[in-house]
């Protein structure tokens, strides 16, 4: 068997309102590519494999797992990682309902709570299942999560940040 | 009345902003240019000789800078025994044992070219349970048993699969069944799982050219890192350093050292360059040590009152391929067998077994968790037959003070805390008296179960931690220790515990997050829920040298004598007219004249603190004192059962645990649901599937179950608060304890909803619908 080398490639992505430009493989993750190549290692791999969030980052606002997403595919689209984020509410409410324990899950939860508050703001419990069942934490109950992102809803609600 | 500034309260995290904003660095996000990659080739084969390695390919391939099989280092390491080549020397034990390694530039390039290393395997019969390995008949795991190292006691028995056999003989079983009114019986069964901490093992190793070695590792134990390494590859300890930053997530199974023996030989292989590995996730579950499996047998005798007289149990712990901490996890299940119950006469024989699985190790709990399932299914299954309530049988029999435990240890209201009013309040939590068990509503079903708990500790008699506490400008502090930051709070509940002694506010004490064995005073290990005893008491020892500091340098300044000064709020002064003083920052680097030369110099406190009062466990009787307190609890779960499909949900879930003092509500509370979510989280999904040929069928998320958001329940918490005279403002280990109750309190509750005995985890409604098709062998049917 023979390995073909297949070239790099050059590539712009828009990171955290920042054009980047990088050399990639192709089939370079994005996910390695952030961390090993901009070393924006708040994204973590905890499986690579789809399968538990904690490298979850937004693609024009929409959680995904940046693990099963090419580099390359990125190119033309803004990508935002945990990094991009500065005093949002989720941030405040993980801190404030002591969200996290060892803290690896948390920045792909963060990323996820914070899409799912912004293009659900009217979620029910089921919506707030649907989304956040993606991801694994392993050392809390799941309680400080759902207070966190629940509290988040409420204000915006509450603010009238959102009315429908 | 003592007055607690900080001990009590829920100070928040110290690392709590790094870990919201993506900036917290774990082991695999210190990126160093040039390192190398090393990747392991793992056993496709759960047990087989290993015919031939060819590694001709690989070597070629691009990238690669060297490929390692076990022959290439032919050394056996681990602890207590030392029964495992680091890389497979001539046998597989495990499907996902290491066979060769590759080290290369790129980590893309090492993963290549371990798919060209040519592997064949000569299979040999696999031993698939605890119960298969124990047969006369069963093939042997280990030919070589006698001739393995000791290094701990541990009591091997040569020509059989047993690692470990550990002998509890209490009173007179004789007597014991003659005084029995019922005699109960029943088998149980876990198998393996694992511990699936978030982050992945990785570690980094490099050889500098004047022989240091330097490594960064996820881990709970960097010390026993250093000392393995020297002990097994002949360095001087002082030569060895290991860094561990935070360290995402552990629960016991990244305390024992494996990939930073294969990291060492890779750089080895090298020329010391620095490498780093990283396990993928399936490498993760089943090369690196899982969570122990038991089959177990127990036999209880009892009066009609409920008083047990005899108890006879035989654990049969899943050590899989290698023993590792299986053996001292099978001490540790031995010497609290019965769980935290008042019994005269036991008589236990605890095993670990070779199997070829993959090897376990410690998990959050420690063989409590598994040995509270299958006592505490007893228990209910003896309460049906006595016809008692479940929780009055269990509070006639509490253990207490003045009461001796199966190693017989003579309690105090210091060594064990208070079960009774555990189960008293936890009936009040759960409406246990007001609510009937089972809640019939068309094909719903619901119905209540509880469990109780106890756990020591297995500790070394002579671990011991130390603390340094350093002293700033302006009057703030740093405390440096090795308790490693793993999720739990250490660092945070640290920081309280020496605000409180010097009376600071507690933002102005620093802990350094990561532990670097060169400069951080030693720490046993991070385990067992004993950081906050060991490392507490050292640093309660360092304020109090600092305070010492202090006042004799005030006491100069003060013109008076050090015994007349107080500390705190940020001064020291006089204790008859508090008015006279001097400011921390003025005297913290001693105090400046007005030419410039000083009284006194920075003050740096220093403590440590070594356990006591612990001896091992006599080998014929397990007689002896294992570890420094008890901690007990009592736990409920609520499910509502579907008698339509078998399946169910868990309403609620509660505990009740006595802390000694909760010194950190908001952290309590929550090691007591992250714990509780575990053993759901375990009981109810996790579990390794085998086939016939030992090879496991689903080492990935996507096959493999866990909690996940939407399956957690209602969580009621609550604590008992009885101090443990010995440790911090009489604090009890809690980081473990939510874990240990939940797996028998499912199972009770699931045995009520279903009339079916339900002793085999995990508790899928698969098995509930396969034990109600069978419904077989030992069950009791309520």
């Amino acid at each position: 068997m023979t390995i073909p080398r297949i070239p790099k490639v050059s590539i712009d992505l828009l990171v955290n309102n920042e054009m980047r430009n990088v050399v990639v493989r192709p089939s370079d993750t994005l996910l390695r590519v952030l961390r090993e190549v901009l070393g924006l290692t708040g994204a973590k791999p905890g499986c690579e494999n789809g399968d538990c969030g904690s490298c979850t980052v937004l693609i024009d606002g929409w959680p995904m797992k940046s693990c099963i997403m090419l580099a390359v595919e990125a190119v033309n689209q803004q990508i935002t990682t945990i990094e991009g984020l500065k005093d949002t509410p989720i941030q405040n409410a993980f801190l404030e309902q002591w969200a996290f324990q060892c803290g690896y899950c948390t920045p792909g939860f963060i990323m996820n709570c914070h899409a799912l508050v912004n293009i659900h703001p009217d979620a029910n419990d089921k919506v707030i299942q649907e989304w956040l069942e993606s991801n694994i934490c392993r050392c809390t109950g799941y309680e400080e999560i759902e207070a966190a992102v629940k509290s988040v809803l409420s204000k915006q609600r509450s603010d009238g940040r959102y009315s429908h | 009345m003592r007055q607690f500034l900080a001990i009590g309260t829920s100070v928040p995290r110290q690392e709590a902003s790094e870990k919201v904003t993506g900036i917290a660095k774990y082991t695999n996000d210190i990126n160093t240019t040039g390192l190398l990659h090393v990747k392991m080739v793992t056993s496709s084969c759960a047990h087989g000789t290993i015919v031939s390695i060819d590694t001709s390919k690989a070597r070629k391939a691009p990238g690669v800078r060297a490929v390692l099989t076990g022959r290439d280092f032919p050394i056996l390491t681990g602890s207590p025994l030392a029964d495992r080549p680091p890389i497979a020397i001539d046998k597989v034990r495990y499907h996902g044992e290491p066979v060769a390694v590759v080290v290369a530039d790129q980590e893309y390039q090492a993963m290549n070219a371990a798919k060209l290393v040519d592997v064949a395997y000569h299979p040999l019969p696999v031993v698939n349970s605890p119960t298969e390995a124990i047969r006369s008949q069963a093939p042997l795991v280990h030919e070589n048993l006698a001739s393995y190292k000791r290094f701990e006691a541990v009591y091997p028995v040569p020509g059989t699969n047993i690692a470990n056999h550990v002998k509890i003989r209490k009173g007179d079983m004789q007597k014991g069944w003659a005084e029995s009114d019922v005699a109960i019986e029943a088998s149980f069964s876990i198998p393996q799982s694992d511990h699936a901490a978030m982050e992945t093992r990785c570690a980094t190793a490099e050889i500098k050219p004047n022989g240091r070695v330097e490594i960064y590792s996820a881990s709970q134990s960097p010390y026993v890192i250093r000392d393995m390494l020297s002990l097994f590859f002949s360095i001087d300890p002082s030569q060895i350093v290991v860094h561990t930053p935070l360290v995402g997530g552990a629960f016991g199974g990244k305390a024992p050292v494996q990939l930073e023996f294969i990291a060492y030989l890779a750089s080895k292989a090298v020329g010391g360059r620095k490498v780093k590995l990283v396990n993928s996730r399936e490498e993760d579950f089943i090369t690196s040590p899982v969570h122990i499996g038991l089959d177990a047998k127990v036999k209880l005798g009892a009066t009609k009152q409920g008083k047990i007289v005899a108890a006879e149990i035989t654990y049969l712990f899943d050590g899989g391929a290698y023993s590792d901490r299986a053996a001292i996890i099978t001490r540790a299940a031995a010497q609290d067998c019965t769980g935290p119950y008042r019994i005269d006469n036991v008589h236990c024989d605890s095993f670990c077994m070779y199997t070829n699985h993959p090897y376990a190790t410690s998990f959050r709990g420690f063989g409590h968790p598994e040995l509270t399932f299958v006592i505490e299914r007893a228990m209910d299954i003896l309460a049906a037959r006595l016809n008692l309530d479940p929780l009055t049988l269990r509070r006639q029999i509490a253990i207490g003070p003045g009461d001796t435990t199966p190693t017989q240890t003579v309690l105090t209201t210091s060594n064990v805390g208070n079960l009774a009013q555990c189960i008293d309040k936890l009936k009040e939590i759960i409406r246990w008296n007001d609510e009937p068990q089972v809640v019939v509503e068309g094909h719903k079903v619901r119905t209540k179960g509880v469990s109780c708990f106890w756990k020591n500790s297995s500790t070394p008699t002579d671990a011991g931690a130390g603390a340094v506490l350093l002293l700033n400008r302006d009057g703030s502090a740093r405390l440096v220790c090795g308790a490693v930051e793993i999720g739990q709070g250490t660092k945070t509940v640290l920081s309280q515990i020496v605000a409180e002694r010097m009376k600071m506010n507690v933002d102005q004490i620093y802990v350094e997050m990561e532990v670097n064995t060169d400069t951080c005073p030693e720490h046993w290990k991070t385990v067992a829920s004993r950081s906050t005893l060991l490392v507490g008491r050292a640093a309660l020892a360092a304020a109090d040298d600092a305070i010492r500091q202090l006042r004799h340098i005030a006491s100069v300044v003060l013109g008076c004598s050090a015994d007349h000064l107080e500390i705190g709020f940020g001064r020291v002064y006089q204790k008859d007219n508090p008015q006279i003083g001097v400011q921390i920052s003025e005297i913290a680097h001693g105090y400046r004249l007005p030419n410039g030369n000083t009284i006194g110099s920075q003050v740096i406190g220093r403590g440590s603190y070594t356990m006591r009062d612990l001896t091992s466990l006599d080998p014929e009787t397990g007689k002896g004192n294992p570890g420094p307190e008890w901690g007990v609890g009592a736990q409920a779960v609520e499910v509502e059962f579907d008698t339509k499909d078998l399946t169910y949900r868990v309403v609620r879930a509660s505990a009740v645990i006595d802390a000694g003092k909760v010194m950190n509500p908001k952290a309590a509370r929550g090691q007591m649901t992250g714990g509780m979510s575990m053993g759901l989280s375990f009981a109810s999904r996790e579990a390794f599937l085998y086939n016939k040929a030992g090879i496991i069928q689903n080492p990935r998320f996507r096959t493999y179950k866990d909690h996940r958001y939407g399956d957690h329940p209602e969580y009621l918490v609550d604590f008992v608060e009885t101090p443990h005279l010995e440790a911090p403002y009489g604090l009890r280990g809690i980081g473990e304890h939510g874990v240990i109750g939940m797996p028998a309190a499912l199972a009770n509750s699931l045995s009520l909803a279903t009339g079916i005995a339900m002793n085999r985890l995990p508790l899928t409604p698969e098995a509930i619908w396969r034990e109600k098709k069978e419904n077989t062998g030992d069950s009791f049917r309520f």
